[in-house]
């Protein structure tokens, strides 16, 4: 919490001498997401408690926090996906919890998702996938909207598979084909749910990759939930730490590398939670 | 306590799941509107006429030979009593209205729910375990219009004609029984049927066909949409809605007899 007092003070000092290399979150701007003591309960069980996090046009945020932790979860209700059982979240302004259909659906269109598990419609091809956007909301001709289909693809290193279906591309390509679905709306928004889940770790580079090329080339607001660290540390602008539903810390790669919280610090050193898994005692007594 | 506790959880449950049904059916009428020939989406009228091939062309062979049987089967057991009191003409009447009233529906509705139902809960389930339904809603559509209204049409158009297939063949096959026993040509025991049906029937049958369609299609998205915990549930969710909707059907099918006994004889 601290550290959120913390974030609004250097974002005034950096308000006043706001430059062009003033990173997103020291410019002094309205945050684009800003999420304020969220509650999420299932029954008797608490996902989230009392959740504070703003983002900021133009920058990237990685949301970090063990398997459980509450993460996907924070991304789904950001996503407009569920309801929390207590406090807001503003997207543009436009609070989601208590918007109207049509608020909804202008924030929905101003946002671009990445799931987890890619999420393709298997009965269509990808090309039809990546259109379906277009063919929904716009008015476009279909010769624009292949063309249109044909550039996003090659946008995230994907060329001449419009004709396949999704059952037919590597895990990799799935997930790149999910990120030019996602862009073709040419959302100011864009989120990943462990966008690097279940893929090697050359074709998990590879996508990190994708996303530094999408936030310099686009300059798009990126939230990313992930575990891995190593793209965490080089995709993101700031990172904030999720732990039983609570956030420990937000800010900079740095400051969140250097953190003192005993949890962060096994997260980032890749250590056990001996406390937490009963410290696998039950092979100590197989030691010679 | 408990006892007490489990009725009041099973009631809230139930009346829950009607509630959910009753939402679903209104938003379904609505979406439904938007595929009107007229103004509507034309990438809908598309999915609705591919629709109409899956639940009404391709389930033509199975409702014709169950509901044939179902006739013979009606005719033989009907002949088999009546034949004591000399009454076998009577087969005709008893095969007519029988199969138009309530066979020819219920047979064309439980082929559809074999068929569509299941096939339709275990494609929604499926969509909503891989996350598509999730996709739909962030990209602005609503799963309610782009999944379950193509298949309401469709079924809307097809149920009725299925009906009246599964009518005729139940009819044709009770010809072809008194044929043989009673040397009747086929002219005349269409002749005779067509004599003894009334406005009635067709009108009940119809209606039927429609109830019929609309429970299949909400029951079996309703439990797709519903799914949770993996494929399990996706196997879960079509067992229920094939369970789900041969209950409501055959409950229907009470209302709408005792409707019609009462209020239009």
């Amino acid at each position: 919490m601290n550290l959120l007092a913390m974030n609004t003070d250097t974002r005034k000092q950096g308000g006043a001498g706001a430059g062009a290399q003033t990173p997103p979150h020291l410019s002094g701007g309205e945050p684009i997401i800003s999420v304020r003591g969220l509650v999420v309960d299932y029954g008797n069980r608490h996902v989230l408690r009392q959740v504070d996090l703003d983002v900021y046009p133009g920058e990237t945020m990685v949301i970090l926090g063990a398997s459980g932790s509450g993460k996907s979860t924070l991304l789904r209700h950001i996503e407009g996906l569920a309801r929390p059982s207590a406090g807001t979240i503003r997207i543009k302004g436009i609070d989601i919890c208590s918007a109207s259909r049509k608020e909804m659906e202008r924030v929905r269109r101003a946002m671009g998702v990445s799931f987890q598990s890619a999420a393709m419609f298997n009965s269509m091809t990808v090309g039809d996938n990546v259109a379906l956007p277009l063919r929904e909301h716009t008015n476009l001709a279909e010769p624009t909207i292949r063309l249109m289909t044909r550039m996003k693809l090659q946008q995230v290193g994907l060329s001449g598979v419009e004709d396949l279906y999704p059952a037919e591309l590597s895990g990799g390509m799935r997930k790149r084909a999910s990120v030019a679905r996602a862009l073709a709306m040419d959302p100011e928004i864009l989120l990943f749910d462990e966008p690097s889940a279940g893929l090697d770790p050359i074709i998990a580079a590879g996508i990190d990759e994708l996303i530094l090329q999408l936030k310099k080339t686009f300059k798009m607001t990126i939230v990313i939930v992930t575990h891995e660290m190593q793209s965490a540390y080089l995709i993101a602008d700031r990172m904030c730490m999720l732990y039983r539903g609570e956030m420990l810390a937000v800010g900079g790669v740095e400051e969140i590398r250097s953190h003192a919280h005993p949890h962060i610090r096994r997260f980032v050193d890749r250590a056990a939670d001996r406390a937490e898994q009963g410290g696998a005692h039950y092979l100590t007594g197989f030691e010679s | 306590m408990t006892f007490l506790e489990s009725i009041g959880r099973s009631t809230i449950e139930k009346v829950e799941y009607v509630g959910g049904l009753t939402i679903q059916f209104w938003r379904g009428l609505v979406s439904s509107w938007r595929i009107n020939p007229f103004t509507g989406s034309r990438l809908r009228r598309r999915t609705a006429l591919r629709q109409m091939a899956i639940i009404g062309v391709e389930a033509l062979p199975v409702v014709c030979l169950i509901s044939g049987a179902t006739g013979l089967i009606m005719a033989l057991q009907g002949g088999a009593e009546l034949r004591k009191f000399g009454a076998m003409g009577v087969v005709v009447n008893l095969v007519g209205t029988s199969m138009t009233r309530e066979l020819g529906p219920l047979m064309a509705a439980i082929v559809v729910i074999g068929r569509s139902g299941s096939s339709i809960s275990a494609e929604v389930g499926t969509m909503a375990v891989t996350e598509e339904i999730d996709a739909l809603r962030t990209m602005a559509l609503d799963p309610v219009e782009f999944v379950l209204a193509p298949k309401y049409v469709a079924m809307m158009a097809m149920m009725p004609c299925l009906t009246v297939v599964a009518v005729f063949s139940g009819i044709l096959a009770g010809g072809i029984f008194t044929y043989f026993t009673l040397d009747m040509t086929l002219g005349v025991y269409l002749r005779r049927t067509a004599e003894i049906l009334l406005m009635r029937d067709i009108v009940s049958s119809m209606a039927k066909a429609v109830a019929f369609g609309t429970i299949i299609v909400h029951v079996g998205c309703f439990e797709g949409f519903n799914v949770t915990g993996g494929p399990e549930g996706v196997g879960r969710s079509t067992t229920n809605a094939v369970v789900k909707s041969i209950f409501l059907v055959v409950l229907a099918d009470l209302l709408f007899t005792a409707f019609f006994y009462f209020f239009w004889r």
